[in-house]
């Protein structure tokens, strides 16, 4: 009897071949140590001529809100070798066998009748025309409409995770490792016309570091979003929409779970029917916690902002800063309670400038929608300071 | 012509219409060099030595360090500069998260945040180090020039910083820490030791900072610090207008302050020449006088009093005869006259009433100044400047002298 996953397999593969499939044969490439040179080297995930299509077994992933990295969207994808599978965890990143294979792609939606290597990207949360298909991810993306910019690969290897970041060329035909990072002048333009130029900085592998080694005693690479909050929520595959925990479920990617319903879940940031404490902490959880968490990098200062920390001044609240030097913006406290306007964070969020921005890298622009979020959190926070 | 000259300008300014600014590209030779020193920092492993030629190299990008057991060694903190003016990511100069650390004879320049950040690391070496902020001092200045947290065992000789917008030499939440021989100009804090466990902090000359040499306790923290000797240093003429951000922990520090204990116990200062601080030559004060305490922001198991300071042995010189703030300006206007000055100690006179028996603290957590003619102003800032007075005999008493440090690796 074919197993599940071999089934999914089978159908995607069919569906693939429907729609554009002209690729090689060749499977996924787990490299057990070295930095392939090309990002086709892995063939996770490849060029075909109009689309960057996934490979066999190959996942895409979306998350309940995500990193902000200068209006980027992002394409993921995960696989594993036959026969191996995730295990479940509750609160932290799955207990992923080696030989998992991340990658997450970092592309803009070209604006119209922009060319292929236009600097000119849209700035939009809109991802209908990204993809090859009606369904989200799982066909790949449709090159005509996006400016792909850079690949990161998180590998897990016997002595743990690795980072790789690697670099689209003009062309777009090809991604090549660029260990040391690359800063690419971009320039966004939103649906009202407004333009604004900035450069979208690829970071290093010790950069990847900053943000993926969440424990400052390991010093182990760690997936940040492959949690169970982040993953609980559905996703539209080729064949079926569903719940991306059930999905890896049947597929054999994951084992340990029973009933999705009973994982957390955050919230999307974005959706105005959730609650606004529920939203505000979903960003800061995705967009801060990998730092400020209690054995995170940012531990020195004793703001603990995952989903985790307690509604006091470890959240910030009428909190002093501890090292924030010029990053106070003349502001007192972390979180002013009902007073944006008089608190670090929003400050630190709205700046672009190294040395007050937060977070410190992953962008140079601002995130506006999320500091309005922040904001109007803080304003529907109640009590004083005294 | 007029729309042609202003679609030019447009083009060559790159941002009409935009709001962000493009940064300064590397030159060619730069960005060859840059990417060179970010693979060494990558392939760095223990035994590995980086060596930085001499020569100003301009990079744009933090230099992260994650292997242990390396070595950072440029030709002397006036030839290998690495300058960081236009960096687009960072936000430090250097980022280390490793042990068995040395990094020698280089300078740091014009970092957006700190110029070099040790976090976590054991055993580490920073010697012949210079990070400046080339343009003086300036609010948009990095924080923090050298900055070791969350380590332990710690030297840090012959180095200097100049310009933070906060502390130059900043020991935070660490434990065993010698400072030696270093030099502190025009920062807002010289040098800061806060929430450290055992540090001694001797022959160094901090001057033109608004406060010359700090020991801080700041709440919330894992780590309560105690355990600082402050000797053998000279800290004078620290005057400089306190150009801090608001709400930045040194940014309650008055101009002119020569040495501040803030909060923070068993402190020992003794044998240093300070002079010609215009607030007060030496201030003893408790983190009610930073104006940042409050009961839900501050964990209440933190303890802002100053317990067991022992002063002796200084050479005081001028100073208290300008002080910073109005309250201060009024205070020593009132007491000492237009021409007058405050003692060479200003203590902000809180103490906690709970621990008082028969009016004064218990021996162990006194206030003890042994130190010449040097009186002691209470200022009184429990009740608002009510009060206040100088003393002498009270301070009168002694404390068991801490012990030196010693590092394993020095």
């Amino acid at each position: 009897m074919l197993d599940a996953r071999a089934w999914v397999l089978c159908v995607c593969a069919a569906a693939l071949a429907l729609v554009a499939c002209s690729r090689t044969s060749q499977p996924v490439h787990f490299f057990a140590e070295g930095r392939p040179s090309k990002l086709s080297d892995w063939q996770v995930i490849y060029t075909d001529g109009p689309n960057l299509a996934l490979n066999a077994g190959v996942i895409p992933y979306d998350l309940n809100t995500a990193l902000f990295s200068d209006y980027a969207h992002k394409l993921r994808t995960i696989w594993m070798p036959r026969g191996t599978s995730a295990k479940f965890s509750a609160d932290g990143s799955f207990d992923f066998p080696v030989g998992t294979i991340i990658s997450k792609t970092f592309y803009y939606p070209r604006t119209k009748g922009a060319a292929r290597d236009s600097i000119a990207v849209a700035r939009t949360y809109d991802q209908s025309a990204d993809f090859s298909d009606k369904a989200q991810g799982e066909l790949g993306l449709k090159l005509a409409n996006v400016h792909l910019v850079e690949t990161r690969i998180l590998v897990r290897r016997q002595g743990g995770w690795e980072a790789l970041p690697y670099v689209w060329n003009a062309a777009q035909t090809e991604a090549v490792l660029a260990r040391t990072g690359d800063a690419k002048p971009l320039e966004l333009v939103s649906d009202d016309g407004t333009k604004q130029a900035f450069t979208y900085v690829v970071p290093n592998e010790n950069q990847c570091a900053g943000c993926h080694v969440v424990d400052l005693k390991t010093k182990q690479i760690a997936p940040i979003g492959t949690k169970a909050r982040h993953l609980n929520r559905e996703y539209s595959y080729a064949m079926v929409r569903e719940n991306q925990l059930l999905h890896w479920t049947k597929l054999g990617y994951l084992t340990g779970i029973t009933d999705p319903a009973s994982a957390a879940k955050n919230a999307d940031w974005r959706d105005v029917a959730q609650p606004l404490d529920a939203r505000a902490r979903a960003y800061l959880d995705i967009n801060c916690g990998h730092c400020h968490n209690a054995k995170g990098p940012a531990n020195t200062t004793a703001l603990d902002l995952t989903i985790f920390a307690a509604d006091d001044r470890y959240l910030g609240i009428c909190k002093p800063p501890v090292a924030a030097g010029r990053g106070t913006g003349d502001h007192f406290f972390d979180i002013v309670p009902g007073n944006p306007q008089d608190s670090i964070l929003p400050y630190r969020m709205r700046s672009s400038e190294p040395g007050v921005m937060m977070p410190e890298q992953g962008r140079t622009t601002t995130h506006v929608e999320g500091v309005v979020l922040i904001e109007q959190w803080i304003s529907a926070t109640t009590g004083r300071c005294s | 012509m007029g729309k042609v000259a202003i679609a030019i300008l447009c083009v060559l300014a790159a941002g009409c219409g935009g709001g962000g600014t493009a940064p300064q590209a590397l030159s060619a030779d730069d960005a060859a060099y840059q990417q060179k020193l970010q693979e060494l920092f990558l392939d760095a492993k223990p035994g590995s030595v980086i060596e930085i030629p001499a020569g100003r190299h301009a990079l744009d990008r933090v230099l992260t360090l994650r292997a242990n057991g390396v070595t950072i060694r440029g030709l002397g903190s006036d030839k290998s500069i690495l300058s960081f003016k236009n960096e687009i990511s960072g936000p430090e100069g250097m980022l280390v998260y490793a042990s068995d650390f040395t990094i020698e004879h280089l300078a740091i320049e014009d970092s957006k945040g700190d110029g070099l950040k040790v976090n976590d690391g054991e055993n580490i070496t920073i010697r012949d180090v210079r990070v400046e902020w080339t343009g003086g001092p300036k609010t948009t200045n990095g924080a923090y020039g050298i900055y070791p947290v969350k380590s332990k065992n710690v030297l840090i000789e012959d180095s200097a910083s100049i310009g933070a917008s906060d502390a130059g030499i900043y020991v935070g939440q660490s434990q065993n820490v010698i400072v030696r021989r270093n030099r502190a100009e025009k920062n807002v804090a010289g040098i800061e030791i806060e929430n450290t466990i055992n540090a001694d902090v001797y022959e160094n000359t901090a001057t033109g900072n608004t406060g010359g040499i700090l020991v801080f306790n700041m709440p919330n923290l894992a780590q309560p610090g105690q355990s600082t000797r402050v000797f053998n240093n000279k800290s004078f003429d620290n005057n400089l207008a306190n150009f801090a951000a608001k709400g930045a922990a040194v940014a309650s520090v008055p101009a002119g302050s020569g040495v501040v204990v803030n909060s923070n116990p068993k402190v020992e200062i003794f044998d240093n020449d300070i002079a010609g601080n215009h607030t007060a030559n030496l201030i003893i004060s408790s983190y009610f006088s930073t104006n940042y305490y409050n009961t839900r922001g501050v964990d209440p198991k933190y303890d802002p009093y100053p317990r067991a300071i022992f002063v002796y042995g200084n050479r005081f010189k001028g100073g208290g005869d300008s002080p910073d703030g109005l309250e201060l300006k009024t205070l020593k206007t009132a007491m000492f006259g237009i021409n007058g000055h405050f003692p060479d100690v200003l203590w902000d006179g809180y103490v906690d009433t709970k621990s008082l028996v028969n009016g004064l603290p218990p021996a162990a957590e006194r206030i003890c100044v042994q130190n010449g003619d040097a009186e002691v102003l209470n200022a009184d800032g429990p009740n608002k400047y009510k009060n206040p007075k100088v003393d002498k005999t009270a301070f009168q008493c002694e404390l068991p002298k801490l012990a030196a440090v010693e590092l394993p690796h020095s």
